[in-house]
């Protein structure tokens, strides 16, 4: 609160700040940069660029305001019938009319080179070492690392409890997943932005990053990080009912630790692909299906499958029915309602059969039916 | 001629009195006004705090869409109608609207058009949850199958709209007494005759967008569908050609009302009244080729994204212009401020920090930081309702006396405006924070990061909210009696509607008045 009170003085006197003298000029700007309501500076070439464009923006509102606004308050407080102001006819004057026209336009000149500078420099992805495709899908991104052969899913991974206020909230609360994205710092990486669903928009502001994911659209971006840190942005377009819960985690690295990285995940691949062919218990299956269901279903159907947005599991004619269509649902979306995608690409075997097994004996559902992983990869190749 | 207005219910339905049809406009928008704020204030109670409280993000994604569509189509258009049909006729010396049959029908259509959109929100599925700018393919493909009653909805008050537009410039360019030449028209009567060219112009492009997406829904068009070969950012392109000169029809009118309102109140006459019209049809102009900076962050092509920023960065020479000219009509002037005053001196303040963030919006390489955030809301509330909603009540507080015979409460009326005026800054202002530190637009839930200020916000657009029905209960009490208001009202006003008597007659300049 006393942080907030702070804030609240610096900005009501803002303009008087501005006017006493030039060294509270420049304090003023840094209690702005200090704070948390301001944009970040940033982390990147372009985001640094941008963060003077709006500074420089900022100042020349306030000079201007304070220039108006001060005629303005001068006229209500001088020219008033109470004061005994009498009032004087005049009503044009082309010398003034023509200036007031002209010197806002020598202004705006003023203003447009440098955003024309920072435009081009912001369009330039030529030339990058690292190409990353980002695909937005409802509601969670997918990256994929190009000639790397590398492909991961980043989900929100906030526990529902705290979004329910049943638990307290983390630090960063709706601002962190489970995988973030891990990419080299002093490199060009590019971002090739698209969506798989609806349209969506990629943001990381450290970065001063923001691209529209389109279906059938593929945007660039580029980056090149000076800080190892985390970033963390957020989905700026609406995209549907869970669009405040698609966040964006960014874990710049050093190179190093970017190639060990790269090389763990591609570990992680095989094993994956491997396991499709592992027989599972029922136990095993029933542990992590609830895990998924936890990260990719809960949101739509319900902590207890009662549904929501999405059909109830609990009851489902699909899922106490025959396998093969409620695998079918999963792998490749519903045909009636496109809010259910497919997850063909965006799930293992393991997960889906996991979690395929687990809906199918939860919630009150009482098939007994266990599917393996095998029996998802046969049914991707056949449909 | 002297026939006073028929009995009961029926004088509503069956009118042709342009005062009456005006004065139901004021009544239906006043009524979205209500409805459509009632649905902000569930938005701000869900984020009065973080986590899900109140609604369910489906929900609240209603609340945030039918909140747009309701004021922009319900609350803020109709109100400018309702006050073109009482007060142009009057202005011009005209008896009444040239076309007063269809001024019935345009306006009789709206409630059943509004209560096709609001159904919608008891529908199965929900109304509609794709926010007011409803791109597509969020509102085809994945949208409730209530969306075929929103298009539906659309097209009846785009009807409404361009035979209202059409009755304005037929009464205009037609009907004014000899003598009223064009330049000597009220800035009033100028800024709702562009505007009116205005919606002629955009409403058939947001009946084509939405029966664009009509076909793709329900007839297997692709016009937004990439996967048959359409493409979704077409949809942004028709809509924000539509989008962006709506958003000047929604405050040209309003630059008339204050032009009409400060040399009243500071007794002088207003500064420059023909580059306040050249400045109008200046902005009018630039408001068609400026559309893709709602878009900048679609992937234009770089030439593409200079354009539209130099384009859009020129909006601010005129509009400049006419803040320049008020403040200088208030200059030496000698000042009073009654209630309409007190609207109009807010109006010109806010909406020219209003005008600031939209310069700061129109940098593109800022634009990619700032688009879709909270900074954005901040940036067109403080143009929307500083600028339309304060003085569409500016106006009322103006011509009340006029329309009724009494006038109203002064004290009332400046405890109501600082009420609004403050619970107006408290909301929105915060609002520019959030959004630079990182919050998007459109979201039930947030990090505590941004706690402080959407409380503070909150808590604003209630004392907001309290305003309005203090409004209402002074124009009520207005109504039903008070001190009569002399012919002339204010001191020394300008205009040929001072001339009638208060309360203006049923039928008024059936003989043309003359014109100095």
């Amino acid at each position: 609160m006393l942080i907030l009170i702070n804030r609240l003085i610096v900005w009501l006197f803002a303009p008087v700040l501005l006017l006493i003298s030039n060294t509270s000029v420049h304090a003023l700007e840094e209690a702005v940069e200090r704070s948390s309501w301001n944009m970040p500076v940033g982390v990147t070439p372009i985001s640094q660029d941008v963060y003077g464009l709006h500074m420089a923006m900022f100042w020349w509102c306030v000079g201007i305001g304070v220039v108006v606004f001060g005629v303005l308050f001068y006229s209500m407080i001088v020219h008033r019938k109470s004061n005994g102001a009498k009032a004087s006819n005049f009503h044009d004057s082309l010398g003034l009319e023509i200036t007031w026209t002209v010197l806002p336009f020598v202004i705006l000149i003023i203003m447009a080179v440098p955003a024309t500078s920072s435009l081009v420099k912001l369009y330039d992805t030529s030339e990058s070492d690292v190409d990353i495709v980002v695909t937005g899908y409802q509601w969670y991104w997918g990256y994929e690392y190009l000639d790397e052969d590398v492909k991961i899913i980043s989900r929100l991974n906030t526990p529902q409890e705290q979004i329910r206020n049943e638990a307290p909230k983390g630090a960063n609360y709706l601002m962190e997943v489970d995988e973030p994205l891990v990419i080299p710092i002093n490199k060009k990486v590019r971002f090739l932005v698209t969506s798989n669903d609806v349209i969506h928009a990629w943001w990381v502001p450290a970065l001063a990053v923001k691209r529209d994911a389109i279906p059938g659209y593929i945007n660039e971006s580029w980056a090149k990080i000076d800080t190892p840190g985390i970033y963390r942005g957020v989905c700026a377009e609406l995209c549907g009912a869970q669009h405040g819960f698609m966040p964006i985690v960014v874990k710049a690295v050093e190179q190093e630790e970017y190639v060990a990285y790269l090389a763990e995940r591609k570990e992680l691949a095989a094993i994956t692909k491997e396991l499709a062919n592992k027989t599972f218990s029922l136990d095993e299956l029933m542990l992590q299906g609830e895990q998924v269901y936890g990260q990719a279903c809960v949101a739509c159907h319900g902590a207890n499958g009662e549904g929501g947005v999405g059909a109830a599991i609990a009851g489902s004619s699909i899922v106490n029915g025959d396998i093969a269509a409620h695998i079918d649902i999963i792998v490749n979306g519903s045909k009636n309602n496109a809010l259910m995608g497919a997850y063909r690409d965006t799930m293992s075997e393991v997960d889906i059969a996991s979690v395929i097994t687990f809906q199918r004996n939860s919630f009150g559902n009482t098939t007994g039916d266990v599917v393996q992983p095998i029996d998802i990869l046969k049914y991707k190749q056949d449909n | 001629m002297a026939h006073g207005p028929a009995k009961g219910f029926t004088r509503w339905l069956y009118t042709t009195n342009h005062k009456d049809i005006g004065t139901m406009y004021l009544w239906f928008s006043f009524a979205m006004f209500l409805l459509g704020g009632v649905f902000a204030l569930v938005v701000r109670a869900e984020l009065f705090e973080p986590g899900l409280q109140i609604v369910e993000p489906e929900f609240f994604n209603q609340m945030t869409t039918m909140h747009g569509l309701i004021m922009v189509f319900g609350a803020v258009m109709p109100a400018f109608v309702g006050l073109a049909n009482w007060m142009i006729p009057m202005m011009v010396g005209a008896p009444d609207m040239a076309l007063p049959r269809m001024n019935n029908w345009s306006f009789w259509i709206l409630p059943f058009a509004f209560a096709m959109m609001v159904s919608t929100l008891f529908m199965e599925g929900g109304g509609p949850n794709f926010g007011w700018t409803f791109y597509a393919p969020l509102s085809t493909t994945y949208a409730p199958p209530s969306v075929t009653y929103f298009i539906f909805a659309v097209h009846i008050l785009g009807i409404s709209s361009i035979m209202g537009a059409i009755n304005i410039i037929a009464t205009i360019l037609n009907m004014r007494a000899p003598g009223m030449t064009l330049m000597k028209m009220p800035l009033f009567v100028w800024t709702w005759l562009i505007t009116a060219y205005l919606l002629i112009a955009v409403m058939p492009v947001l009946a084509g967008v939405v029966t664009m997406m009509l076909m793709d829904i329900h007839f297997g068009t692709s016009f937004f569908d990439a996967a048959g070969g359409g493409d979704p950012v077409l949809f942004q392109h028709i809509f924000w050609f539509f989008g962006h000169p709506e958003v000047y029809i929604m405050i040209l009118p309003a630059f008339g009302i204050v032009s009409a309102i400060i040399p009243t109140f500071a007794r002088k006459p207003l500064f420059g009244y023909s580059s306040m019209v050249y400045a109008t049809a200046s902005i009018a102009f630039l408001s068609f080729i400026v559309w893709a900076h709602h878009m900048f962050t679609v992937g234009l092509p770089l030439a593409g994204e200079l354009f539209f920023m130099y384009a859009t960065m020129l909006i601010a020479v005129p509009t400049g212009v006419k803040v320049f000219n008020w403040v200088t009509t208030m200059f030496r002037g000698s000042m009073t401020f009654e209630t309409p005053m007190l609207y109009s001196i807010a109006f010109v303040i806010l909406f020219t920090i209003g005008g600031f963030s939209g310069l700061m919006l129109a940098i593109a390489p800022a634009d990619f930081q700032y688009h879709d955030t909270y900074f954005v809301v901040a940036h067109f509330h403080y143009v929307l309702v500083p600028g339309a909603i304060f003085s569409i009540v500016a106006a009322v507080y103006y011509w009340l006396p006029k329309w009724c015979g009494n006038m109203y409460n002064e004290t009332m009326g400046k405890v109501q405006f600082w009420m609004a005026f403050i619970g107006l800054n408290v909301t929105f202002f915060p609002m520019h924070f959030v959004g630079l530190a990182g919050m998007q637009r459109r979201v039930p839930d947030y990090n505590q990061f941004f706690a402080d200020f959407n409380m503070i916000s909150t808590v604003g657009a209630f004392l907001f909210a309290a305003a309005q029905l203090m409004f209402l209960y002074n124009v009520i009490a207005t109504i039903r009696g008070g001190k009569k208001a002399t012919a002339e009202v204010w001191e020394n006003p300008e205009g040929l509607e001072w001339t009638v008597a208060s309360p203006a007659p049923y039928h008024t300049f059936t003989t043309p008045p003359p014109i100095k």
